[in-house]
């Protein structure tokens, strides 16, 4: 492999009791990049992260990080693996327990002896890369959807990871607090040398900031390439995904019986 | 504490109207006290505890579980067990035997209220009595282990339940339910598998 690509991820294979989820992923995330994962809800998205993350093992093929295989490793090696990824939840997973400073200063207080006056300081400065500087008092019951998605977003980045993944973080977000979120995620990417994973079905906004696209349906891969080159894409999925169409590959009805016997007509 | 006044009113109310038949009302503070000490404080209180405390900590964690907080928590390289689950077990196998020494002894006092200054049975008598009679190994200490025990189980019950719970809404309220049944189920007939071990009617 080579040395500048951070995660490697080679013939995944997953399934969950008998029914197979992913079949055989092939996927390269370079060093420094900003990469989409994108396909239908229940496409097996949100189950490849897990593989990343090391929460599930796959029943064949593997997921390198950094040149080591993350199914390999023992529970510290994984925890020390983890120290290195940040991962922003669909819905944020702030500690409802903790005031939003807590939040940002868990890790640091888990994993780092730093002193108070370091952590304070370390802290307002994460809010502050997401504008919320001020809430750090509140509680993440006072904060709106966007808010506490990008108090979470400060927290991921909290110990400066070198691998960011991100699950839905558009899911649920108003179009301001959208491009706010989008916005971040590129800049904090850029600013922090890492690299970043973002596992969305928002064709729109993730296009606008990724470098690279890898389209999933049904656990296999079917298209990637640059967003330029997924917007030009003459493949009929692809096509429709993109352009949000109602009617295509992927049908309107789910399947089912003919319609005429469901009513009881006769034919 | 609240409990544990009307309990001990009761036993007070009762305990008269028993006694009182065989002329001996003046064994009533003998009566409440042991009563309590040995069988009502631990277990009413574990049962209190297990509908109070237990519910809190299951809906607790099985709403952390759906809200994802304990997959962040993997993620950032914290053990939840150690994190979220410890200190809740050692809280609970603490606090209960400390709940219920309150509960009996507000329950002494609310069989006195009764007893003593309702009824008119004799103040001196009803607490030589109980002082002469309650036997700090075979009663205090037995009533001790008991409610360790309770809070032990009924902690570990929660606990499990809330970590197992399936992450909806649906599945939370499940947990729940279960851990109030299953401990309080559990609290009864260890009551009974304890109370033929530690007193044998000697």
């Amino acid at each position: 492999m080579s040395l500048s690509n951070l995660v490697e991820i080679r013939d995944l294979n997953f399934a969950y009791d008998k029914r197979p989820v992913l079949e055989g992923i092939n996927m390269t995330f370079p060093k420094g990049k900003l990469i989409a994962i994108m396909g239908l809800s229940g496409c097996g998205k949100t189950t490849l992260l897990r593989h990343i993350g090391g929460a599930l093992k796959p029943t064949r093929g593997y997921v390198k990080v950094d040149g080591q295989i993350i199914h390999e490793l023992d529970q510290e090696g994984l925890y020390r693996m983890r120290r290195k990824m940040g991962m922003l939840f669909q819905f944020g997973a702030l500690f409802t327990d903790m005031s939003v400073y807590e939040n940002v200063a868990f890790q640091m207080r888990e994993h780092t002896n730093l002193p108070e006056e370091i952590i304070h300081d370390l802290v307002l400065m994460k809010l502050h890369a997401v504008g919320l500087r001020s809430t750090h008092s509140l509680m993440p019951s006072e904060l709106s959807g966007g808010m506490a998605r990008r108090v979470a977003l400060a927290r991921a980045v909290a110990l400066d990871p070198m691998l960011m993944m991100y699950d839905e973080p558009f899911a649920g977000l108003d179009p301001i607090s959208l491009t706010v979120v989008g916005d971040l995620i590129r800049r904090l990417n850029d600013a922090l040398g890492a690299t970043s994973i973002v596992v969305t079905h928002d064709v729109q906004e993730s296009m606008k900031i990724v470098d690279y696209v890898y389209f999933m349906a049904n656990g296999v891969i079917v298209a990637e390439g640059t967003p330029d080159q997924i917007r030009a894409s003459d493949r009929d999925f692809v096509h429709q995904f993109v352009h949000g169409e109602m009617d295509g590959p992927v049908p309107f009805h789910y399947p089912g019986g003919d319609y005429r016997q469901d009513l009881n007509l006769r034919t | 504490m609240v409990a544990g006044l009307f309990v001990g009113m009761v036993l007070g109310l009762q305990g008269y109207e028993t006694l009182q038949r065989y002329g001996s009302e003046s064994a009533l503070g003998v009566m409440v006290a042991l009563g309590l000490v040995r069988e009502l404080g631990p277990v009413v209180a574990a049962l209190l505890f297990a509908s109070r405390a237990g519910s809190a900590m299951t809906a607790e964690i099985g709403l952390m579980r759906a809200t994802e907080q304990i997959s962040a928590m993997e993620m950032m390289a914290v053990n939840p067990i150690a994190r979220i689950v410890a200190p809740r077990f050692w809280a609970g196998v603490i606090s209960m035997p400390l709940l219920a020494a309150l509960f009996s002894a507000v329950g002494v006092f609310g069989g006195y209220f009764v007893g003593v200054i309702q009824i008119g049975v004799d103040d001196g008598s009803f607490w030589a009595q109980m002082q002469a009679a309650v036997d700090f190994r075979e009663d205090i200490l037995n009533g001790v282990i008991k409610s360790v025990v309770f809070g032990t189980v009924v902690t570990v019950i929660a606990l499990f339940e809330g970590y197992d719970a399936p992450p909806t809404a649906e599945g939370v309220s499940g947990a729940t339910t279960r851990t109030v049944v299953t401990s309080s189920l559990a609290i009864l007939m260890l009551d009974f598998v304890l109370t033929a071990i530690m007193f044998r009617g000697n």
